[in-house]
């Protein structure tokens, strides 16, 4: 699998992202500066955390705008997979990419700290390793994470099965919005583009990939896309 | 010329600032603030002298960048 690690004034997980992708495959992802509308074709586009051009504005909208990601819209509409992490899902949403946006935290406060989330399919290139309502430990770190979306949104977000992760309980209950760091709708972590070509989520998967670093639950998220993808 | 422009949350969209701001202000001693929405505004200098023409260029801003059309509205005011 061959990956291309997108990189903007202020992204600050791009080394992360990029250690999970080499631990997986054995090869070092394509680092790719903002400003370059071309680069070399690739299997997979990781947009990843941060603070891109300092959050100005809204997070993620002036990233959105930048050549890179003019040609990433232009890839994943042919089907190219997209992975939007925290400030890299807030840039995919901006973009247009998925549907709804990222909101401050509804107690307006930064959050770090591990939660729990519940995998609600393994249908998709990004999460096949994982079983459906399989629960996993990942953190996360962020002010503006609470997913919104218009109520229709919402119903065909559910209907088509494009929630990706909820953020639960231990025990994987989402029951009053258990677990929900942020007061995001519907205790949503993570949604699919209508193809499940493109997963946008809030939380870290490539900040749980050793033990050393307090867990490995986020490594058959990148696992499974070698796995698709190669 | 000059754009103003002011953009706001939709109505039925949760704003968290605004609330804490009227949280604040209640205790301050201002009882009579019920509720608040916060949003931003935005002052734009153009080289273009048709109102019109200003007035289409700044929608498009608007919806482009300047404005998320999932939560915000946006209104322009052009002076001068």
């Amino acid at each position: 699998m061959k990956a291309a690690v997108l990189v903007f004034p202020g992204s600050n997980r791009e080394g992360d992202v990029a250690q999970a992708i080499e631990l997986v495959t054995g090869r070092r992802p394509q680092m790719v500066w903002h400003g370059d509308g071309d680069f070399e074709k690739v299997d997979l586009i990781v947009v990843p955390g941060g603070f891109s051009y300092g959050d100005y504005l809204r997070c993620g909208a002036m990233a959105a705008q930048s050549p890179v990601m003019a040609e990433v819209k232009k890839r994943a509409a042919q089907g190219v997979p997209v992975l939007g992490i925290c400030n890299g899902f807030q840039i995919v949403t901006e973009a247009g990419l998925l549907p709804g946006t990222l909101m401050r935290n509804s107690h307006l406060k930064f959050v770090c700290a591990d939660v729990h989330l519940r995998v609600e399919t393994s249908q998709s290139l990004f999460t096949n390793r994982y079983q459906a309502g399989q629960v996993i430990k990942v953190p996360v770190a962020h002010a503006e994470g609470n997913y919104f979306a218009d109520a229709d949104t919402m119903k065909r977000l559910e209907d088509r099965g494009q929630i990706a992760f909820r953020y639960c309980g231990p025990d994987g209950s989402i029951v009053d919005g258990r677990g929900n760091p942020n007061g995001s709708s519907s205790n949503i972590a993570g949604v699919f583009n209508d193809t499940k070509t493109v997963l946008g989520l809030m939380p870290h998967p490539e900040n749980a990939v050793e033990p050393m670093f307090g867990g490995t639950d986020g490594k058959a998220l990148f696992e499974g896309m070698v796995e698709a993808l190669s | 010329m000059k754009a103003r422009v002011h953009v706001t949350l939709k109505n039925g969209v949760l704003d968290p600032q605004g609330k804490a701001i009227g949280h604040s202000l209640n205790r301050l001693g201002f009882p009579e603030v019920g509720d608040v929405r916060q949003g931003k505004f935005i002052e734009l200098e153009l080289a273009e002298t048709d109102k019109a023409k200003a007035k289409a260029r700044v929608e498009e801003m608007c919806r482009k960048l300047l404005a998320n059309m999932v939560i915000e509205n946006y209104s322009i005011e052009l002076v001068g």
